[in-house]
């Protein structure tokens, strides 16, 4: 099971690819105004998160996932609550 | 008091130095008289028309116009009411009938537009604790029809039944799934891939639904869409069409073999919460279909039109959206907004009007000048309008025989 901070971790390296402004990525960083991506650049990086964790992210979550800490909590609740069954 | 629309002021901004170039604006074009399915009087000049989705050429044919005229005369103007309240007339029952007859299936039901049809179908088949699956490049009304209900939305990508299959796998296999697809893909006019589409989805129980609005008359045998035309009916649950395309108005429509089928009527909140078609716009749909049905030539026609077009902008030079033309739409890929404007502006004052399409409608993030071709485009027009786009490139400085982008566009 993978920590909050491993998580977090892997999804800065998954932003890195998108990021092409070169922004500093913090816990607070905000997908719309810090990094400014567009919706299609938000979805496709939803894709490679998914992809990365084999998790299903569903885009009706997007909306409360405004920081990258919010989506790294979510994964883990979504990994945790798999690993629950 | 806050100033509601200022979070659109980067786009107010955009706009207006585009129109400070002293260009004509791509969204306000005004239709001052309409000649023909083909032709139109635009800025007082005569313009053909090649970005009107008017595939079947219909709108103007005798039998249909006579149609309309005759329905308008005797049921009047409007219904000014639901489906479910007052708003079903006799024609609006025998529309469904000859939908059904044309699909071989039990069941038709009548929307007001083809968004409300798919507004309406993604909102209500799916509820809380299902799923929805859609292509990353489904037609906006497929998005807001996901906004408007409540199932978890997952997206896969484009035209990629492998894609599809990673995604249904790590779904629960007990939960209620519904994969939408699209037979035309519109801003490129890629086909999908539907045979094995179906097949992957169907592999994981999931309902399909599939939107054939830019299909509808020229593929399959019988014009039912790529799913006819892919051998695969049998296998999609629900099929989502349109009036405003082949058929030539208005209106949306689903069909099925359900046989729970007709209480959507009743919890279809877009079919249930707004006025029904006008009479006079049922009774041209009807007329239309079956004319389309009659005239299997028209198919020949638009198929012939638009290969020809492909081929001369291709040899032209355009990058194109697709290696050959796979439907009546054909794109053309441009650099950057400045040049789809400049070409989409240059082709409009020498008399050819086409559609322009800019990120986030567009996959990719690519602008588009895009087209689609007319069952009575004559060859010589389709002749005429790739010697305007040759001759508007330089213009609009567009960089003929480069290939300056580099995505995967199809997958097939």
């Amino acid at each position: 099971m993978l920590s909050h901070q491993e998580i977090y971790e892997v999804l800065v390296r998954l932003i890195g690819s998108f990021n092409k402004k070169g922004i500093a990525v913090t816990p607070d960083t905000s997908f719309a105004n810090d990094l400014e991506f567009d919706s299609l650049t938000v979805m496709d990086l939803v894709a490679a998160i998914e992809d990365e964790f084999d998790i299903t992210l569903p885009l009706n979550m997007l909306p409360d996932l405004e920081t990258v800490g919010h989506v790294a909590s979510a994964v883990e609740k979504i990994l945790k609550d798999r690993a629950n069954g | 008091m806050a100033d509601l629309l200022a979070k659109f002021d980067s786009l107010i901004a955009e706009r207006a130095a585009l129109n400070a170039t002293g260009l004509p604006d791509p969204f306000r074009v005004v239709m001052e008289k309409v000649v023909s399915p083909t032709e139109a009087i635009i800025n007082g000049k005569h313009t053909i028309l090649v970005g009107t989705y008017n595939y079947m050429g219909l709108t103007f044919h005798p039998e249909v116009v006579k149609a309309g005229q005759d329905a308008l005369a005797e049921f009047g103007s409007g219904t000014t009411g639901s489906r479910v309240l007052n708003g079903t007339y006799a024609g609006h029952k025998a529309l469904e009938q000859t939908l059904a007859d044309f699909y071989g299936t039990q069941h038709a039901m009548v929307f007001s537009t083809g968004y409300q049809a798919n507004l309406g179908m993604c909102s209500t088949l799916v509820g809380k604790g299902d799923y929805i699956v859609i292509d990353a490049d489904s037609h906006a009304s497929i998005y807001d029809g996901c906004m408007l209900g409540n199932a978890d939305v997952v997206r896969f990508k484009h035209n990629s039944p492998e894609d599809l299959d990673k995604r249904l796998r790590r779904l629960p296999k007990e939960a209620g799934k519904l994969v939408v697809l699209e037979g035309v893909y519109s801003m490129l006019g890629d086909i999908a891939r539907m045979k094995e589409l179906v097949a992957v989805a169907k592999a994981h129980d999931a309902t399909i639904l599939d939107d054939e609005a830019h299909s509808m008359g020229f593929f399959g045998e019988k014009g039912r869409g790529v799913v006819e035309a892919a051998g695969v009916e049998d296998q999609v649950d629900f099929v989502v069409g349109t009036f405003s395309k082949s058929v030539g108005t208005i209106g949306g429509f689903v069909v099925s073999n359900h046989p729970k089928f007709d209480i959507l009527r009743v919890v279809c909140r877009p079919y249930v919460f707004t006025a029904s078609l006008p009479p006079s716009v049922v009774a041209t749909a009807r007329k239309a279909i079956e004319l389309i049905a009659a005239q299997a030539d028209r198919r020949k026609q638009l198929m012939d039109n638009s290969r020809a077009l492909h081929t001369g902008l291709k040899e032209a030079g355009f990058q194109l959206g697709t290696k050959e033309a796979e439907s009546a739409i054909i794109a053309v890929i441009c650099p950057d907004q400045d040049t789809t404007v400049k070409l989409w502006a240059t082709l409009l004052a020498n008399g050819v009007y086409v559609n322009m399409a800019r990120p986030p409608a567009t996959p990719h993030g690519l602008y588009l000048i895009r087209m689609s071709l007319c069952a009575e485009h004559k060859p010589e027009q389709v002749k005429t309008i790739v010697e305007r786009f040759a001759a508007a490139a330089g213009a609009a400085g567009y960089p003929l025989h480069q290939e300056f982008v580099n995505v995967p566009l199809t997958a097939a």
